[in-house]
């Protein structure tokens, strides 16, 4: 049997604890261990600083220097046979250092190894890009610029990808809110019909499930609607709803609520 | 020449059916209700599935336009974006009078469970909506009784009278 734990102060507790606040880190192992990510580790040493390396879940991770990027991953790409750039973006470490970490995703699928680059640069520092070697990362780029505000030299359309062009802030940064900055709550209606409207329009409801009782503008009382902003006291007289047009539709006779039969109980 | 068959005994002889100008007129809208395809997210596919043979909306007179220009209603179906919230008001502004618009699904009543810096929070923030339809997705049944209630708005109003063009502000 289960022990028994008393359960006459639950609501008290907090359900929920954010054990993820700083991450667990999965066991890291010396690069040594694999013989394939041993020999690329020595290729890359040769021409580079390797600051450090590790093989994690059966990944190696390499951190490098900023400025050498461009030649890793050329030499990753056309000596060491990881052909792909799988994924590439940042890190927001800005409330710990006040730095990024920006990581590259490289895959071989002769070697069937993975191996990811990493590095740090300062808040305000731009990258180099790698979009000459790898297309892919044309877009991953746009989209760190548009998340982060990680700009990267040397990129051929250097845009945001998925907010719009005139959007202010970066939103996967840790300070921005979720629900959006003021900027983000009246965007659309600064946009389309400017600022003088956002006291009409008023204030986004971030609340799905609101309804406001007396609101006959939006809602309508179920059995109880009355025209569209009647002022509603309280004690409207019910309306019985009519699932057919008035006269009645050819061939069909008329409904007869009071000849009908209502099943109530769901258990008949 | 076409041989009409003239029942001379109803009607005082006469093949013509008497009605008034608002019935006439709201008939003929309510029952080619020409939709846009404006499927933004995963209603828009519930929205196909109502125009596709089964649920077949062709038999309410609903057909879906590709061009704002020939639509009457604009179903909203699916998350707008704030990115599409300007395209969403010129399609609509496009579209010729009188002309309808129904919220499809959570998203686009009120933003859904997008709570987000990213999710216009209700598509009436834009555009004036006549029908919110729940639901996450709706059901193509949904849509079609949402039709059907948009028909009968249709009939309720006087077609006589110069509509007043609804506007959000």
């Amino acid at each position: 049997m289960r022990a028994y734990k008393p359960k006459d102060n639950v609501q008290a507790k907090a359900y929920y604890t954010d054990r993820f606040y700083v991450a667990p880190q999965v066991p890291k192992t010396a690069v040594e261990e694999d013989e394939i990510f041993a020999n690329d580790l020595e290729t890359i040493k040769a021409k580079f600083d390797v600051k450090d390396a590790y093989i994690q879940v059966e990944q190696m991770v390499v951190y490098i220097d900023a400025h050498d990027i461009y030649g890793v991953l050329e030499l990753m790409r056309d000596e060491l046979a990881y052909t792909q750039l799988s994924e590439m973006s940042a890190i927001d470490w800005l409330e710990k250092d006040n730095t990024f970490e920006i990581f590259y995703q490289m895959l071989s699928m002769n070697k069937r190894k993975r191996i990811r680059i990493k590095y740090f640069i300062e808040n305000g520092q731009a990258v180099d890009s790698v979009e000459k070697l790898f297309r892919s990362a044309d877009w991953s780029e746009r989209e760190m610029f548009d998340m982060f505000g990680i700009e990267a030299n040397n990129h051929p359309f250097m845009k945001r990808i998925l907010m719009p062009y005139d959007w202010e802030g970066h939103p996967l940064l840790k300070t921005y809110p979720l629900e959006g900055d003021e900027f983000a709550a009246w965007y659309e209606v600064d946009k389309i019909y400017g600022k003088e409207a956002r006291d009409i329009i008023g204030p986004e409801l971030r609340d799905p499930a609101r309804v406001d009782r007396y609101d006959s503008e939006r809602f309508a009382r179920l059995g109880h609607e009355v025209p569209k902003g009647t002022k509603i006291t309280g004690d409207e007289p019910a309306v019985t709803q009519s699932y057919q047009e008035e006269g009645g539709v050819f061939m069909v006779t008329k409904l007869d609520k009071e000849s009908s039969k209502v099943i109530d109980d769901p258990q008949r | 020449m076409a041989q009409h068959k003239v029942n001379y005994t109803q009607d005082g002889g006469l093949p013509i059916a008497l009605t008034s100008v608002d019935k006439i007129v709201n008939w003929g809208r309510s029952n080619s209700l020409w939709a846009l395809t404006y499927g933004l997210a995963c209603c828009g596919i519930e929205m196909m599935a109502s125009g596709a043979s089964r649920f077949d909306f062709d038999r309410y007179g609903t057909i879906f336009r590709a061009s704002p220009r020939q639509a009457d209603v604009m179903i909203v179906a699916g998350t707008l974006t704030k990115k599409h919230a300007e395209f969403i008001k010129r399609l609509y502004d496009q579209m010729t009078e009188p002309r309808w618009v129904i919220s499809m699904g959570s998203c686009a009543n009120t933003g859904g469970m997008f709570n987000t810096y990213a999710t216009v929070q209700g598509c009436d923030r834009i555009i004036p909506v006549d029908l919110y339809l729940p639901g996450c997705a709706p059901r193509p049944e949904t849509l079609q009784y949402g039709v059907m209630l948009l028909q009968k708005k249709i009939r309720a109003n006087k077609a006589g009278n110069a509509q007043k063009a609804k506007r959000l502000m």
